[in-house]
């Protein structure tokens, strides 16, 4: 019993304590360092792109639930904030608020139909209901824009103070970011989130305890896409447009990578998941012709990391971090 | 015929060669489901990489059959080394780290098209044998030739499946293999192998249906992702890792899809959603599945 409910997400002793400080501190501080601006809006994407990756990892690292469709909410949370913007308000929290509950109303809808499926068949219809998502986006397009999406939305204000600058807009992204990190901590830390585990380790001998697994999972789901959603309304106000892209599955492939590769199950674990992979397309990108094989370079990277035993899906990640990772492939390679 | 019955029986005709294509596209990712427990979601990748080689093929040579023939072998061929390299050293991992490693694949195979063809449309014309439409007397009108050829390609190639699988010791070799693996290895059968040939066989059926489909419809970038999503709800529809499943998934999928177009032309792919989400509410399993691990 006591192996089924052991807390994955330890609290954090006297060093690690520090750690996690200094790293949300310094990430306060980025803005003030005189750096170059393209920094700081990387530095921005890479925040949005870590609170999705992080609210992926609810499903796939805790729950052990492997969505490939997790773009669907992100990016139906940044239609909603962009329609907001645009024909509303671009007031922040109010942009905010209508990409929640737009992906919590899409996160349940596609939910109830979803969690009870296993394993693979719920991969199937995740990817199945989100490319519905897309097709809606696609071919919507009084409401949508269709395939050219949605153009010219205003930067936010944040009561009445415009976020335009890229600093304060990096800042108003770090906070969410921190909230996002806040609620996801939390809940994994509550009975809940310890269901959630016991659901991944055992379904059958949960079900048996008397939790109604589907339930929880279902709730799971639509936390998971609410937090997608929220990260949506920060990309609408980031990029100025969204596009049916924004929710296509090769988004919710991205988002699995970023999982898998900082490390599911664990927090911190796909923020730098987002991170590396953000700034490796950047690199890449800024590599004459190796930007235009970014598709290759992800599946390849990603294929290695399969290969390696990092799939996480489904399973218990044996080395929470992407360095354990990277070091954990290095080994492999020079082992055969 | 009655004139105001032919435009619905076009429609039934054009309805069925869309299925027959689905048909042909859904039996290899349910085949290689059924017995290796896991789905390939590179097999739109495979489609399409196989209705592009096709047409290189038929340029260079001249010959469209030729491409029908000589295509699904070579991308068999280059399915059987990926699954040696790639697939096997995982199969003691969770099944899901399978999938994930053929996401990946779906992603590299997509982009290795765009490099070698680039991305503009590019419109297949039939071989001169297909071109054009053939007379259909109880109809009193032409119905194009080619999508006669899709329907009878889907229709013996089902026909095919059904006596591979119903009168061969090869057929019973797999069905056994679909209930239990460890029972046929434990009988002295080369699993291994077998899994290999059905993984082989799965992505070339993929890519023969991307050969068939170059005409039919035509080539471009993205193709693989939708071929994949419409092969998964056809598979879902009719019940993973059973032909019979592919079949009438097809057929429901292709029907719903070509009434829901002319219906609501916009909104096809929300009828076929929905009719996925009410046969999983009412058969999880699928019409013809059996529950799944």
């Amino acid at each position: 019993m006591t192996a089924v409910l052991a807390p994955t997400a330890r609290r954090p002793g006297g060093a690690r304590r520090w750690l996690v400080g200094a790293g949300w501190l310094a990430l306060a501080l980025l803005p003030f360092l005189g750096l170059p601006p393209f920094v700081i809006s990387s530095a921005t994407q890479v925040l949005i792109y870590a609170m999705v990756a992080m609210s992926l990892d609810l499903l796939l690292g805790y729950t052990g639930l492997t969505s490939l469709g997790h773009a669907g909410f992100f990016g139906a949370g940044a239609y909603a904030a962009g329609l907001c913007a645009l024909r509303f308000s671009a007031e922040l929290p109010l942009t905010m608020l209508a990409a929640l509950a737009v992906a919590l109303a899409c996160g349940l809808l596609v939910g109830a139909l979803t969690v009870r499926a296993q394993g693979m068949q719920f991969l199937m219809l995740t990817l199945a209901f989100s490319q519905m998502l897309f097709a809606i986006a696609f071919k919507w397009t009084w409401l949508t824009g269709g395939a050219n999406g949605l153009a010219g939305i205003p930067r936010p204000s944040l009561l009445g103070l415009s976020l335009a600058d890229a600093r304060a807009y990096y800042l108003a992204t770090l906070a969410a970011c921190a909230l996002t990190a806040l609620v996801l901590r939390t809940v994994v830390r509550s009975p809940f989130g310890q269901a959630l585990v016991g659901i991944r380790e055992n379904e059958a001998r949960m079900q048996a305890l008397g939790y109604p697994t589907w339930r929880y999972k279902w709730a799971a789901f639509g936390l998971a896409a609410a937090l997608a959603g929220l990260a949506g309304a920060f990309l609408a106000g980031f990029n100025g447009f969204v596009a049916p892209s924004d929710l296509d599955w090769t988004t919710s492939g991205l988002l699995l990578i970023m999982a898998v590769l900082g490390g599911a199950g664990t927090l911190v674990g796909p923020a730098l998941g987002a991170a590396i992979v953000l700034l490796l397309q950047t690199w890449l990108g800024s590599l004459p012709g190796l930007g235009e094989r970014w598709p290759m370079v992800m599946g390849l990277v990603f294929m290695a990391f399969v290969i390696a035993g990092r799939g996480g899906a489904g399973g218990v990640p044996r080395r929470p971090v992407a360095w354990g990772a990277v070091l954990g492939l290095a080994r492999r390679l020079s082992g055969r | 015929m009655p004139p105001e019955l032919v435009p619905l029986a076009l429609q039934l005709l054009n309805a069925l060669a869309f299925s027959m294509l689905l048909f042909q596209l859904a039996a290899g990712l349910s085949l290689i489901f059924g017995l290796l427990r896991f789905v390939n979601l590179a097999h739109g990748a495979f489609y399409m990489l196989g209705g592009y080689l096709g047409l290189a093929l038929a340029q260079a040579s001249g010959s469209f059959w030729l491409a029908l023939a000589g295509v699904p072998v070579g991308v068999g061929l280059a399915g059987l080394g990926l699954e040696v390299v790639l697939l096997r050293p995982l199969y003691r991992r969770p099944h899901l780290e399978q999938v994930l490693l053929t996401f990946g694949l779906a992603f590299v195979l997509g982009d290795v098209v765009r490099l070698l063809w680039g991305g503009e449309v590019r419109s297949v014309a039939p071989p001169p044998e297909l071109a054009g439409a053939a007379f259909l007397p109880g109809l009193g009108v032409g119905y194009p030739r080619y999508r006669l050829f899709v329907i009878a390609s889907g229709l013996v190639l089902a026909g095919l499946f059904w006596l591979l699988q119903a009168r061969t010791r090869l057929g019973a070799i797999v069905r056994a293999g679909v209930q239990d693996p460890e029972m046929v290895a434990a009988l002295g059968i080369d699993v291994g192998r077998l899994f290999t040939a059905v993984f082989a066989f799965g992505v070339g059926l993929a890519a023969y249906s991307g050969v068939i489909a170059a005409p039919y419809q035509s080539l471009q970038l993205g193709m693989d992702f939708e071929a994949l999503l419409l092969a998964l709800i056809v598979v879902v529809i009719g019940g993973l890792g059973t032909l019979r499943g592919a079949f009438f998934g097809a057929l429901l999928v292709g029907t719903a899809d070509t009434f829901g177009k002319a219906a609501f032309p916009d909104y096809s792919l929300l009828v076929i959603s929905a009719l996925m989400a009410a046969v999983l509410i009412s058969r999880p399993a699928g019409l013809f599945g059996r529950s799944l691990g």
